[in-house]
């Protein structure tokens, strides 16, 4: 089932256009990967899906696009949108504040103030991410005193917290180390049942070994969109055949 | 081997240079201490401290009352204005908006006018114009809006220094603006915005020209908290004894001196004091 469906979109900033007629499915359960050079729009979709866009100056979309058949743009808050569709940040970025302060901020912003609710919610958040066990011990310490591995997780703790349906990430881990990039891919591959899951990657192995489905993007356009598996062995345009083989980008 | 020795002696002459630019600033400071205190210190006592003012004890008590009295209700006024007018400027106008490019204006030559144009300012308007008369009321009042700018252009500053991606993680999780705002942007930014603080008091304590026309070089023999009272303060008590001819004033003007560098040292230690504990408490 299609959980997301982008439909005609364009967008742009100022003058310049940096998404040219968009058109997709993403489906529920799935990790869709974007990959494609430095800016060919993927970020630009990604954060577009759960209204980053808003704000940065001069952004102006057309086109629709639906989570659940709903226009993100027209019908939701975007409060409620960013509740339901969770954002990871290329770069780490925990609040200065404790590990479970950090966790606690999103149900609190919306509304729990319970303190045995928001144990709960922290330790499933951590649970979930896999790291309640490295931290359970320092919930109180600061979570700038962690390794960038584990904020990054912590940060991915944090978006679970508001009990995401759809996952968004901007090249979660272009600024770790390969056995935390290894965790990270691990666990989105472990949680993918739950969630819908979208990630925009530089690292073409990264998209192989976890997504379900490719699209490459390249000057604001979605070249090819299709299962990973075939995009990578048999893919059907040039251009993505000559991206993926490493003759450009 | 030529451009190894040369390199040895530029290094050897720079760091000279820094020991002895840091020594003389060091040196300075001890110097200017030690001058005031040993001179102040020993002219301290009881009744110059809590005795009722007259021409014999010179008693400071009433202008140290004056003196907190001024810095907490100015600080009352001006920092909230303050942040939220930085916050303003900086969380929610637009970038090359008309009116934030006129308040920065006014802010940066707010700044650098000299504090006795303030006086002149505050005499006219709150001493005369809004009938006030010389009082504490029309000093606190002219004290707030000079350090106004003070307040504004540093917690404009820390909250620039906040990372836009702490802004990002927040909003990204449904939280509204000013949730943000509050929440994030003002926890992180407030020792930036604490040391903006301490600077207000330092000029607030050490301001003579701007209260000399407002609140008056009048002395009560009492303290008082009477806004409507014509009271001076520290450093005008010591300005006044400095210029008076009694044969003692000279002394007991460093005796104030004293008592206000240690007033100042006591305010910027608890406040640092306090900016490392808040600190702290967002960090739990």
């Amino acid at each position: 089932m299609s959980k997301i469906k982008i439909e005609d979109v364009n967008l742009y900033y100022g003058e310049f256009q940096a998404l040219k007629n968009i058109n997709m499915n993403i489906k529920e359960n799935e990790i869709t990967a974007f990959i494609g050079p430095s800016g060919c729009g993927k970020s630009t979709l990604l954060k577009s899906l759960n209204r980053m866009n808003d704000l940065i100056e001069g952004v102006k979309i057309n086109g629709r696009m639906l989570l659940d058949d709903v226009d993100i743009y027209k019908d939701i808050d975007a409060s409620v949108l960013r509740k339901r569709v969770g954002m990871v940040f290329q770069k780490p970025n925990p609040f200065p504040m404790s590990i479970y302060e950090n966790v606690a901020y999103g149900p609190k912003t919306h509304g729990i103030k319970q303190r045995s609710k928001l144990d709960d919610i922290v330790e499933q958040s951590l649970r979930a991410a896999a790291m309640w066990d490295e931290v359970k011990d320092r919930l109180k310490k600061s979570a700038l005193g962690l390794s960038g591995g584990q904020q990054q997780r912590l940060c991915i703790a944090r978006a679970f917290s508001v009990n995401p349906e759809v996952i968004l990430l901007d090249e979660p881990t272009s600024a770790l180390d390969p056995i935390s990039t290894m965790k990270i891919e691990d666990l989105l591959v472990d949680i993918k049942k739950n969630y819908t899951i979208v990630i925009v990657t530089h690292n073409m192995q990264q998209a192989t070994r976890i997504s379900d489905k490719t699209g490459f993007f390249l000057h604001g356009e979605v070249v090819e969109f299709d299962d990973t598996e075939k995009l990578f062995s048999m893919p059907e345009n040039k251009k993505t055949e000559d991206y993926i083989t490493g003759r450009f980008g | 081997m030529d451009v190894l020795r040369r390199r040895k002696t530029i290094s050897l002459i720079l760091k000279l240079t820094v020991w002895f630019c840091g020594i003389l600033t060091v040196g300075i400071l001890i110097y200017i201490l030690l001058f005031i205190l040993l001179r102040g210190v020993p002219k301290i006592n009881m009744e110059f401290l809590f005795g009722e003012y007259n021409s014999d004890t010179l008693s400071a008590f009433s202008s140290v009352v004056t003196t907190i009295e001024m810095v907490i209700i100015s600080l009352f006024i001006s920092v909230p204005i303050g942040v939220f007018c930085a916050i303003y400027l900086t969380e929610y106008a637009k970038r090359g908006n008309k009116t934030v490019k006129v308040i920065r204006l006014a802010v940066d030559t707010l700044a650098g006018i000299p504090s006795i144009v303030f006086g002149l300012f505050g005499m006219i308007l709150f001493v005369k114009l809004l009938g006030f008369r010389a009082s504490v009321l029309s000093g606190i009042c002219t004290l707030s809006i000079m350090i106004l700018p003070l307040i504004i252009s540093s917690s404009e500053e820390a909250i620039k220094s906040v990372p836009d991606m702490y802004r990002e993680g927040s909003l990204g999780l449904g939280a509204g603006r000013l949730r943000t705002v509050f929440r994030i942007v003002l926890p992180t930014a407030m020792p930036g915005i604490l040391s903006g603080i301490i600077l207000a008091i330092g000029r607030i304590v050490g301001e003579t020209a701007a209260l000399i026309f407002t609140s008056g070089t009048n002395v009560l023999k009492n303290p008082t908290l009477d806004l409507m009272a014509s009271q001076r303060t520290l450093a005008i008590h010591m300005y006044m004894l400095a210029s008076e001819g009694l044969p003692h004033s000279k002394e007991m003007a460093f005796a104030t001196g004293s008592i206000l560098i240690i007033i100042v040292f006591l305010v910027n230690y608890t406040t640092t004091k306090l900016a490392g504990r808040i600190g702290r408490l967002s960090d739990e």
